[in-house]
């Protein structure tokens, strides 16, 4: 039933293609070196992140991927289509989803999803079924009549994710996804998204300055100033830059210090603490407590995140006060010494 | 689904022909004016707020002045006027919702969509072409209060002109629409457009006996052909005494040469056929 539903991906240009293909891309306005050489490959069926803060040229890179800027260097391909010479069939085959609304908010919803069945083409006989099963997607078949301004934020935009599937795309662009909604709703949407990948196996692309956000990617870009800095799955970069640390404050840190080192440890002395670097923070704390030998007042673990990969590459943090809550200073500490 | 064909033929349902994808788009957008249409219910009313304001405040007011020539008076001679002037208003209005939607983002879906750019443009044109065409021909229902004689024939002239007129004006808003960025700008334009175009086209006063610069500035507005021939089938359709018919003149010439009808339609259709094309390349652009 489900099966006979779901219609065939429109096929790629060539064997092998893969799903988003940039080579040395860049855009230039006038002076100002937007996105200054980008290359990257997604394959099939994978979540893409794009991570930086506000103006690192997120926003037109993808703007060039779908078509709508012009690149101004290099080349980018969808599914083997080149973006600046095959702009139709690149834009049959994406789905997007912008930051800011683009619904009409005096249509329903299933009027909004009709009007873009037809201009993508979706032929008659299967408009239907595809709305019907789009907005089951995203759990919005009962307001199926209703007013798109009647819609809260997370509702409007969980339509619109609904709306850039319904015409089978191979890659789904996602710009900021979730600004501005509440972290509820937030989950609710991701949760929709990797669906869509889990049944449909859409690739998704998608730019966000939230790191928890980020996560949710197979691989991360780490984009600043125009420029990839830093590429791989989210485990791998945190472990470019280092183990998890244990933190100790003990009645006396020369003792500890001696002790853990003359254990093996790789280890550092802070103003007020001793700091040891190891694999896997959580388990090891019994065996540094044990080898310590002095009395422990407090034991800190810490686990790299995005953020501190972001502090890294970067040397400075994504958003202040925004993404994976406040990094812990006495790691930025280390991390910018290293 | 009854699928009775048996070979495995790969069908692949995105590869439409061009001409009926595009036919659809200009189907659906067309449709999307009118549902946004009936569902303003507002902007349905307060649109003939000014036209009819016009038709009885001047009508009655230059009556008294022009007075009555074989029982036709100024009221009678205006209302043609005041119908293009609801049609002209409706289809400017109709294409401003483009800058709107620009505002609100829905433009943007239109505009990254595998479609021809000329399939939404003709979309949008005959969209508010047919809804400021409903709403003067809801003005013609007026026509009695005034004494104006309605014939089925001359219904049915006044629509197609409508249709015309409004199409040629909505296709002139979308390509201002095009150009335009923000609501603020669209309303200047109009300001200094749309209201000196529709007061020097002939709607509200008759074309012989003015000033040679006014005559000049009428003559070259693309609009006096478009009312022109509105006010003839009407006056065609009333039984105007011959003194009523040299006081209240139909016609455009041209240093004494009389434009014939079907120039001045040509005239108009010429018109829309640039705006339509200006329009397109307007929201071809990319940056």
């Amino acid at each position: 039933m489900i099966e006979q539903e779901r219609s065939p991906l429109p096929p790629a240009a060539h064997e092998g293609a893969h799903a988003i293909e940039v080579d040395n891309l860049a855009k230039r306005y006038g002076e100002v070196e937007a996105v200054k050489g980008v290359s990257f490959t997604v394959e099939h069926g994978e979540v893409f992140a794009f991570l930086g803060p506000n103006g690192a040229g997120k926003t037109t890179t993808i703007r060039m991927l779908c078509t709508l800027t012009q690149p101004t260097g290099g080349r980018a391909s969808i599914d083997g289509y080149d973006v600046s010479t095959r702009a139709r069939d690149v834009r049959q085959r994406i789905g997007l989803v912008f930051q800011e609304q683009t619904l009409d908010q005096q249509l329903t919803a299933e009027e909004n999803l009709r009007f873009h069945a037809v201009l993508y083409g979706v032929p008659k006989s299967e408009v239907d079924a595809r709305i019907d099963r789009a907005l089951r997607m995203v759990q919005l078949i009962d307001r199926r009549s209703d007013l798109v301004s009647t819609f809260s934020g997370g509702m409007a935009r969980r339509l619109e994710i609904a709306r850039g599937m319904l015409h089978t795309p191979a890659v789904l662009f996602l710009d900021e996804p979730t600004i501005g909604l509440d972290p509820q709703t937030r989950a609710l949407m991701w949760e929709d998204v990797l669906r869509l990948r889990r049944e449909e196996g859409v690739t998704i692309f998608l730019t966000t300055h939230y790191m928890e956000e980020a996560e949710y990617a197979d691989r991360i870009a780490i984009i600043d100033q125009g420029k990839i800095v830093a590429l791989d799955t989210s485990g791998a970069l945190k472990r470019t830059i280092g183990a998890d640390t244990v933190e100790l404050a003990t009645g006396n840190d020369d003792l500890a210090a001696k002790n853990l080192e003359a254990a093996g440890f790789n280890i550092k002395r802070g103003d007020d603490e001793v700091v040891a670097f190891v694999e896997n923070g959580e388990a090891q704390v019994a065996s540094i407590i044990a080898a310590a030998g002095t009395p422990i007042r407090t034991v800190k673990v810490h686990r790299p995140t995005l953020e501190d990969v972001f502090l890294h590459y970067t040397g400075r943090q994504i958003r202040e006060g925004q993404g994976g809550g406040p990094t812990p200073p006495h790691f930025m500490h280390f991390a910018r010494r290293r | 689904m009854s699928v009775t064909s048996t070979t495995a033929a790969p069908t692949h349902p995105q590869h439409h022909l061009a001409a009926s994808s595009d036919l659809r788009t200009i189907g659906m957008v067309w449709r999307r004016e009118l549902i946004r249409f009936v569902r303003t219910r507002t902007r349905i009313l307060t649109s003939f707020v000014q036209p009819i304001l016009f038709l009885f405040v001047l009508g009655y007011g230059m009556s008294s002045l022009v007075g009555t020539t074989g029982g036709f008076d100024f009221k009678k001679f205006v209302f043609p006027g005041i119908v293009a002037m609801t049609v002209v208003t409706t289809a400017i209005f109709s294409a401003i919702s483009i800058v709107w939607d620009r505002e609100f983002g829905f433009l943007r879906e239109m505009l990254v969509a595998p479609v021809s750019r000329g399939a939404l443009v003709i979309g949008k044109t005959l969209g508010g072409a047919s809804v400021a065409t409903v709403q003067g021909t809801i003005m013609l229902a007026l026509a009695p209060l005034i004494g104006v004689h309605l014939t089925p024939l001359l219904v049915l002239e006044v629509i197609g002109l409508e249709m015309l007129m409004a199409s040629a004006l909505t296709a002139f808003g979308v390509f201002v629409a095009s150009r335009i960025q923000r609501m603020e700008g669209f309303q200047v334009v109009m300001q200094l457009v749309l209201f000196p175009m529709i007061f020097l086209s002939g709607a509200l006063f008759p074309l012989s006996g003015i000033p040679a610069w006014l005559a000049v500035i009428t003559r070259i507005n693309p609009l006096t052909y478009a009312v022109d021939p509105l006010r003839h089938v009407v006056f065609a359709a009333q039984n105007m005494p011959a003194a009523a018919v040299a006081r209240f003149e139909t016609g455009v010439t041209i240093f004494g040469y009389l434009v014939p009808l079907y120039l001045e339609i040509v005239i108009v259709l010429v018109f829309l056929v640039v705006f339509l094309s200006l329009a397109i390349v307007g929201f071809s652009k990319k940056d």
